[in-house]
């Protein structure tokens, strides 16, 4: 069902824990569909210096996390407002379908701590433009139970 | 080679040797049409009688009362759409509970776009319904009662006893889909009092694409499968021979010593329950601690998500179910957790842990041994964890 890249990304995450005094944290997801990511970002002259990430959600979920924070690592703000989910799945070499959403997820995340940098640093980016933190991101297939019986 | 722990009996048993032995003349050398006159047919015709006579022995019900079917959800499907075809022009209300199967439910809502109306009764925390709530939902159009024995993700064990006996004062059909309860509780359709009953074979160590439906002599029925004389033309298509004669070994050895199958899964049962709330914290039982399948555990295991335990569980070997979403593709976690009033997070952290008659009491050592670890690493990873250990 997954890739060998997600099972490495879900059984060895990258990255995982906290940053104190982060100087971007951003979180999106929603318990109700069972995916919550945190990230933690450390920012010095406009470069990803550091990053953490926290996730309660599936394999792929976990696996999406460790990625994106893999691929913003050392990059500038604007590129990794750049992150594309389908460069996370890619990266992954795919996901399944009904996981797609988790690479959206993934890619929120990083935009949401931006959004948390910019909003304390009084900053504009137009990569930004109708982002919203808080919107209910709900990507999933609403696709069919596996029956059991 | 590694350690392999199957714990997922709810959702299908291995085969006993006894019953593939069984089986097997019946694929190549006795392998006539029981329809057919001749020898090849009259010698299989004999082979399902004798499965037929088995299995009604097992239930206590008539020999003419067991109907060979594709499965329990086609079991399923037959009672509901059967009763309410028989009986459009007398009612077109059923009573059902909001934590069946799919097969009962979605046929249920099948049933609403027809035209039918159907009470969906609520359960309380254990999965329990309210004897009181199902007297107040009859009405004089209600057809049909179809509630399951046991079910299957909680394992709670409904009063079909009670139910059966209020069927019965008010003159309507029951129907209960005992599929997870059969071959691991004593039952006697006559003592519970149900018209229509649901089994199948795969959960009771026989075969998988062949289970039953117990029809109560005189009970109105239609059939959902026309085409042929078998099954005393009430479901058409030539016979599975091969699996109903599994079917009837299989049913045989279950109830040979059931007393002594469902007291030692109990055993295991409540050494699991007991072993894994009491080291890992943040876990609760769901279900009746004792109104429950001998072999049903489902826990729910606070601040992480169902597939990533199920995935790191698969990785040590142990096989087991999850009522999350992510396991089933569908954006809500399982129907049953949510009636049962957990919250949506609790729900995607819980974890189905199912024993049968190949269980060790080492597989569940094995169980509670790994599992807090797995808990503790994934819990590192939950942001919903480090609100609790941070105390706010």
């Amino acid at each position: 069902m997954y890739s060998e890249k997600v099972m490495d990304h879900f059984t060895n995450p990258r990255n995982v824990g906290e940053i104190e005094n982060a100087d971007a944290v951003g979180q999106v997801g929603n318990v109700k569909c069972g995916d919550i990511m945190k990230m933690y970002l450390k920012i010095e002259n406009d470069t990803i210096v550091d990053v953490k990430f926290k996730t309660f959600g599936c394999g792929s979920a976990i696996a999406t996390s460790s990625m994106a924070t893999e691929m913003i690592k050392g990059k500038t703000v604007k590129e990794a407002l750049n992150l594309s989910n389908r460069a996370v799945a890619e990266a992954l070499d795919g996901l399944p379908p009904v996981k797609m959403h988790c690479s959206v997820l993934a890619e929120q995340a990083v935009k949401s701590a931006i959004y948390n940098y910019a909003q304390k640093n009084d900053l504009y980016f137009e990569e930004l433009e109708g982002f919203n933190p808080d919107e209910d991101h709900d990507h999933h297939d609403h696709g069919h139970e596996d029956e059991e019986h | 080679m590694k350690k392999r722990v199957y714990l997922d009996y709810s959702a299908t048993t291995p085969m006993k040797k006894e019953v593939l032995d069984e089986m097997l003349p019946f694929f190549n050398v006795q392998f006539g049409n029981p329809s057919s006159i001749h020898c090849f047919g009259r010698e299989n015709k004999a082979a399902i009688d004798k499965s037929r006579t088995t299995i009604a022995k097992t239930l206590n019900a008539g020999v003419d009362e067991i109907f060979f079917t594709g499965g329990g959800s086609e079991s399923d499907n037959w009672a509901i759409k059967g009763v309410a075809s028989a009986l459009k022009n007398k009612g077109k209300h059923i009573i059902t509970t909001e934590i069946e199967h799919h097969a009962v439910l979605h046929t249920c809502q099948f049933l609403e776009k027809e035209g039918y109306d159907v009470t969906y009764l609520k359960v309380d925390k254990y999965g329990l319904i309210d004897i009181e709530e199902l007297k107040a939902a009859i009405r004089p159009d209600t057809i049909l009662i179809t509630i399951m024995y046991a079910n299957n993700e909680i394992g709670t064990l409904q009063p079909i006893k009670e139910i059966g006996k209020i069927a019965k004062e008010n003159k309507i059909i029951f129907h209960t889909d005992a599929v997870q309860a059969y071959g691991n509780i004593e039952m006697d359709v006559n003592e519970l009092g149900v018209d229509l009953m649901s089994l199948s074979a795969h959960k009771v160590y026989g075969p998988k694409g062949i289970g039953l439906l117990y029809i109560r002599k005189g009970t109105k029925i239609q059939p959902i499968i026309h085409g042929g004389a078998q099954e005393r033309r009430r479901r058409a298509g030539t016979e599975n021979v091969p699996a109903i004669v599994g079917f009837g070994k299989a049913a045989e050895l279950a109830y040979e010593n059931i007393e002594e199958h469902s007291s030692r899964l109990i055993y295991l049962r409540d050494k699991l329950i007991n072993g894994l709330t009491e080291k890992i914290p943040f876990v609760h039982l769901n279900g009746h601690p004792t109104k429950r399948l001998p072999g049903n555990v489902n826990i729910s295991i606070e601040f992480i998500e169902g597939e990533s335990l199920l995935l790191m569980l698969d990785m040590v070997g142990v096989a087991c179910s999850s009522g999350s979403a992510c396991t089933s593709g569908s954006l809500d976690p399982s129907h049953v957790l949510m009636a049962i009033g957990l919250t949506h997070e609790t729900a995607h952290g819980s974890l189905r842990l199912t024993i049968g008659d190949y269980t060790t009491e080492e597989d569940i050592d094995y169980v509670i041994e790994n599992l807090p670890p797995i808990v503790e690493r994934l819990r590192q990873m939950s942001p919903l964890y480090e609100k609790v250990k941070g105390g706010n």
